[in-house]
């Protein structure tokens, strides 16, 4: 029998080493999943590349992976939100490595690395700073950016209902960037807030099917960030 | 443009916020696909003229965004701004992916943008002043400059401190080049023709000379 299911965030996280690329899903705390963040917290992982639209905000989760040090490059669309404190703080200070990448083209990275594409071309950033030193190439008398597929030794998940199987449903704007993550992850990592028995999820409405997914914890009543933030708590 | 006019409180001269916002809304025609930036342009959806229905994306994921609920909503259903938003009935939600694939795949009719400065061949700067201390954000206008078929900008007219905003060239990092249809501002709704900056219409009690001196461009007239 196919049991995905994982005791703990602990456990779930234990395999992400030293200096590994993790992709985290969220756009802004929309889909964060925070108690595998805090895990790897825990853990005390270190030189970690993340892949996340933002820095997070405030004290916790992602906000506070950066914040112990564990990060060394952030690969994002958008690092200053409001509330986000740590990230600006340590890149002023040259302490945190930074690649700028436009958010649609950040996610087509992500989607074609799970596809097995390794680069493409985009229009996104012809002629601003972000296309300098990359290759252009004209199709049908315009330029685009050569652009490559982007893949992580783990992603990071969150979602509303998965299976043992690993199939997933998301809940409204918190599934932006995980699908997608899930399959450029070659490990994925799923907190899952219901876990339901095998043929409960309408084949028709799965989102992420199984065979994208690795390992899946019950976290059933996650945390948010915004809640924490506005309690000023901090991790640890 | 006298020095009567020159000495008064910005607020009074020109369109409101919301006037401009209002005016905006008229161009956005019934059926349309459009995407609204954070800001002055996330008030175009509140004046879209009666009878007109419009569906608005969200890129972090959502087809059919309305407005903040009155309860205030919740922290997984959020617009690019990271501000609670509801959806509305017939609304889709799909991954980023699926989202930018609408917007560079040219399935928007319309995105409204602030902007730091515009020039008039249509290049937009909005995301950077290249300041070596600044931390870089682009977002997603990068591509939705690069791939909605029509590119308007909200902004007034000129910055805090009084610097034109509307530029023969912009002087700050580009979102995009040759990308902006139309500005609308508290002085004036300007369009970027092959000829360069052309009025189309004034704010009330200004006029054209008024706009010109508060712009870093040639101003063309509606019908010159």
């Amino acid at each position: 029998m196919i049991d995905k299911q994982i005791a703990s965030p602990a456990e779930a996280v234990k395999d992400i080493f030293d200096g590994a690329t993790v992709m985290v899903g969220g756009f802004g705390e929309a889909g964060s999943p925070i108690e595998l963040i805090h895990a790897l917290i825990d853990q005390g992982t270190k030189n970690l590349t993340v892949v996340n639209n933002n820095t997070g905000s405030g004290h916790v989760g992602l906000a506070a992976l950066i914040e112990n040090r564990q990060v060394a490059k952030m690969i994002c669309s958008f690092p200053r939100t409001a509330n986000s404190l740590v990230f600006p703080e340590l890149y002023q200070a040259g302490e945190i490595e930074l690649e700028l990448v436009p958010q649609g083209t950040l996610a087509e990275r992500i989607r074609a690395g799970g596809a097995g594409i390794p680069a493409f071309y985009t229009p996104s950033s012809v002629g601003t700073p972000l296309a300098e030193g990359k290759e252009i190439r004209q199709f049908n008398g315009q330029d685009y950016v050569m652009e490559f597929g982007l893949t992580a030794d783990f992603a990071l998940i969150k979602c509303r209902q998965a299976d043992r199987l690993g199939n997933l449903v998301y809940n409204k704007t918190a599934r932006n960037f995980a699908p997608i993550m899930a399959m450029a992850g070659h490990r994925t990592i799923v907190q899952a807030r219901e876990i339901v028995p095998v043929g409960t999820i309408d084949p028709e409405s799965v989102v992420t099917p199984g065979i994208f997914v690795d390992g899946i914890v019950d976290v059933g009543d996650p945390q948010h960030e915004s809640m924490l933030v506005a309690e000023g708590r901090t991790y640890p | 443009m006298s020095n009567a006019a020159t000495n008064m409180p910005a607020e009074h001269i020109g369109w409101s916020r919301d006037e401009m916002a209002q005016r905006a809304a008229q161009d956005i025609p019934n059926g349309a696909y459009v995407n609204l930036g954070i800001g002055i342009p996330e008030r175009v959806a509140r004046f879209v003229p009666e009878g007109r229905e419009v569906i608005y994306h969200t890129e972090n994921g959502l087809l059919g965004m309305g407005p903040t609920p009155e309860d205030g909503g919740e922290p997984e259903l959020i617009n690019a701004g990271k501000r609670r938003i509801s959806a509305v009935p017939g609304a889709a939600y799909f991954h980023h992916a699926d989202s930018f694939s609408m917007i560079r795949g040219g399935h928007l009719d319309i995105c409204v943008l602030g902007a730091m400065q515009v020039a008039e061949n249509g290049d937009l700067a909005n995301w950077s002043t290249g300041a070596p201390d600044a931390i870089p954000a682009v977002g997603g206008a990068m591509d939705l400059v690069a791939g909605v078929k029509t590119i308007c900008v909200i902004t007034q007219h000129v910055t805090k401190k009084g610097q034109p905003k509307l530029l023969e060239r912009c002087t700050f990092p580009l979102t995009g080049v040759g990308v902006v249809s139309r500005v609308y501002t508290d002085l004036a709704v300007i369009d970027v023709s092959t000829d360069g900056f052309r009025v189309v219409e004034l704010a009330p009690g200004v006029d054209l000379g008024y706009v010109q001196e508060r712009t870093d461009a040639k101003l063309l007239a509606a019908n010159a």
